[in-house]
């Protein structure tokens, strides 16, 4: 266990609160930096994945984890700020001009989502979200001038001031690696601010977060406008990733993905948004795979235990089809979902902690630390 | 005119008479009291107060102003903090984060310098701290600062709360039922720091209270409250002698 004399208020503030960060950050950011150098082109575009899921997942920490105002509108917002780059891109606008353009814009639409917030809360707050996000879905189908409609849109390769940024590039790499370093010291940078505190109050009690003077409304805004900001820059780069956007890309599955990372991740830290996605990322190759995998295996297995083979090749066609049934995917991840409610609340971070606990404790660690008690006495909530 | 002053208010659930045309006022530096048996109105005064309930009538005066009118999260600011019967804390933050909220009505720093923390955030949040620190050492809670709530007992918590309001360096504070869920040392412990917070502190208490023992102690008058209606004010002595506070209490 480590003990730190504290002797100065700074040592709290401190985003980085001993040498232990300094190591084991510093270590994780320099392998971060080596990485392109080191793996296939495969690879990295899959971590290029994670950090763009991981920037969505820092914006909906800050929405759902901190302020407790749950959204399944934020693939409408990485569209907005997908289709925004687009555009100006289209216009001839540069990259430099039209990257924080498309944050401003997608972070004013979400101050406008914020408002019926004021208003809705748990499941009708969901509810609205999940209509913005069929509104946004519509319109980028109709509105042919601006978004040439379900041909979609070519995006075309990234350039900063007459340097080129292919998708599959170091530099591309980088600059996602820099905007999800960014809008985690932005999300720290919060939590440990007025405002920051402000959202967990709302989260945690809204009437007494009233009576200590934090106006609710203007901050359950703030926390949309932000949260709806930082997921326009991860569109900006979503589109640049994918190099052709279309409306059916920006489907409510996408924002139950979104959901998943910090759901899986951990929905009470910064890092669970980064847990959640390398999970969200990994897990669709894994899925994938095993759809083609699990039917074969099951079919040699069978037949090895003396099933007849055109009994076993039956077996094997009957289990792909269901292998590639439409939804199985959605159905596969509302099975996730449940699972780590019940079993992992606290996510796939939470899990990092008892197991770093564990450790530190060694052999004194008791199984009740994280036991989750009930709380009964719950005030009347003056709604 | 008075320190604060409830002038003949009224709040009505409809058909329900829940505040009928109470009257009183605190001068400075008072310790006042509202007793009355369940549901004769009490916690819905406070929640008039604060704001949290709009009256049907009446009318609020607060240092000579009329707060009526004023949206809640700005009665922190104007000076009046409270807490609640069955604690709101801030269950999933640290005891340190739930004080730092009670110094929300003093933060001056907008939301683009607290993303990129500039040093004048930095600086104010040195300054919030420093508050927070003197509140800790009045109230005795050094080793509670990174606790987080959840797992704190349910009478460090009643403490925590007052701490919260006190870090919100309030003029007035509203506590309601201080010592509820408290054992005797416990509510010992609260009689001494509510008459501390008045003569250390300088702030006028305006509390509601079941145990009459701690209300006898700290207060220098009471009212008492039966169906909304005031039923008389005066000393701990005079109220309970009085024979309509005789009657609500043990039946006519």
């Amino acid at each position: 266990m480590r003990f730190i004399f504290k002797t100065d208020y700074d040592q709290d503030i401190r985003i980085l609160k001993h040498g232990g960060y300094w190591w084991s950050y510093g270590i994780l950011l320099a392998a971060l930096i080596a990485l392109p150098f080191l793996v296939g082109s495969y690879l990295q575009s899959q971590v290029v994945f994670v950090f763009i899921y991981a920037i969505v997942g820092v914006a909906l920490m800050i929405l759902t984890g901190f302020t407790g105002q749950a959204s399944l509108g934020h693939a409408a917002f990485l569209a907005i700020g997908a289709y925004t780059a687009a555009y100006l891109q289209k216009l001839g606008v540069p990259f430099i001009v039209y990257f924080p353009a498309a944050a401003i814009l997608t972070g004013i639409v979400g101050a406008m989502v914020g408002f019926p917030a004021l208003r809705l809360t748990g499941i009708y707050l969901v509810i609205a979200t999940i209509a913005f996000a069929f509104i946004v879905e519509e319109i980028l189908a109709r509105w042919e001038s601006v978004t040439h409609g379900n041909e979609g849109m070519r995006v075309r390769t990234l350039d900063i001031v007459g340097m080129p940024l292919p998708r599959d590039g170091e530099a591309f790499y980088f600059l996602c690696l820099l905007t999800l370093v960014g809008s985690i010291v932005l999300a720290l940078n919060l939590l440990r601010s007025p405002t920051g505190r402000a959202f967990v109050a709302i989260r945690d009690s809204e009437t007494a977060g009233k009576s200590m003077g934090i106006d609710l409304a203007a901050y359950k805004v703030k926390s949309f406008a932000i949260s709806a900001a930082i997921t326009g820059l991860a569109g900006v780069l979503f589109a640049h990733k994918m190099t052709f956007i279309s409306p059916e890309m920006f489907t409510l599955l996408l924002s139950i993905e979104f959901i998943m990372v910090i759901i899986i991740g951990g929905a009470f830290g910064v890092h669970g948004a980064v847990f959640g996605a390398i999970f969200i990322v990994m897990v669709d190759p894994f899925l994938t795979a095993l759809k083609d995998d699990v039917p074969v295996l099951a079919a040699s297995v069978a037949s090895s235990f003396g099933m007849a083979s055109d009994a076993a090749a039956k077996l094997r066609d009957t289990m792909s089809s269901i292998g590639s049934a439409a939804g199985l995917k959605g159905a596969i991840y509302g099975l996730i979902i449940m699972m780590f409610i019940l079993f992992e609340p606290y996510g796939l971070y939470g899990r990092w902690l008892k197991v770093k606990l564990f450790f530190q404790l060694f052999p004194l660690y008791k199984k009740a630390t994280f036991k989750r008690q009930k709380t009964y006495v719950k005030s009347e909530r003056n709604r | 005119m008075s320190f604060f002053t409830v002038d003949s208010i009224s709040l009505q659930f409809g058909g329900l008479k829940a505040v009928d045309s109470v009257s009183f006022s605190v001068a400075k530096g008072e310790i006042f009291t509202i007793i009355g048996p369940n549901g004769a109105g009490k916690t819905s005064i406070f929640n008039l107060i604060s704001r949290l309930y709009n009256p049907t009538s009446g009318k609020l005066f607060f240092e000579g102003s009329d707060i009526t009118e004023v949206p809640p999260h700005q009665i922190a600011k104007l000076g009046i903090a409270r807490t609640f019967q069955n604690i709101e804390l801030f269950e999933n933050a640290t005891m340190l984060a739930n004080l730092l909220v009670g110094r929300h009505c003093h933060a001056t720093t907008q939301l683009w310098q607290d993303m990129l923390f500039l040093p004048s955030v930095r600086r104010a949040e040195k300054e919030h701290r420093h508050k927070v620190e003197e509140v800790i050492e009045f109230l005795d809670l050094q080793a509670y600062r990174e606790k987080l709530i959840a797992g704190l007992p349910y009478g460090v918590r009643k403490v925590i709360e007052v701490a919260r309001a006190l870090c919100s360096e309030p003029k007035l504070i509203l506590l309601d039922e201080p010592s509820s869920g408290l054992n005797v040392e416990e509510t010992d412990d609260m009689s001494f720091w509510i008459r501390d917070i008045r003569t250390e502190l300088g702030i006028t208490v305006l509390m509601v209270e079941h145990d009459m023992s701690l209300v006898n102690r700290v207060s220098d008058r009471v009212l008492a409250l039966n169906y909304g209606k005031v039923l008389a004010t005066g000393t701990p002595a005079e109220v309970q002698a009085h024979p309509d506070v005789i009657a609500a209490y043990l039946g006519a």
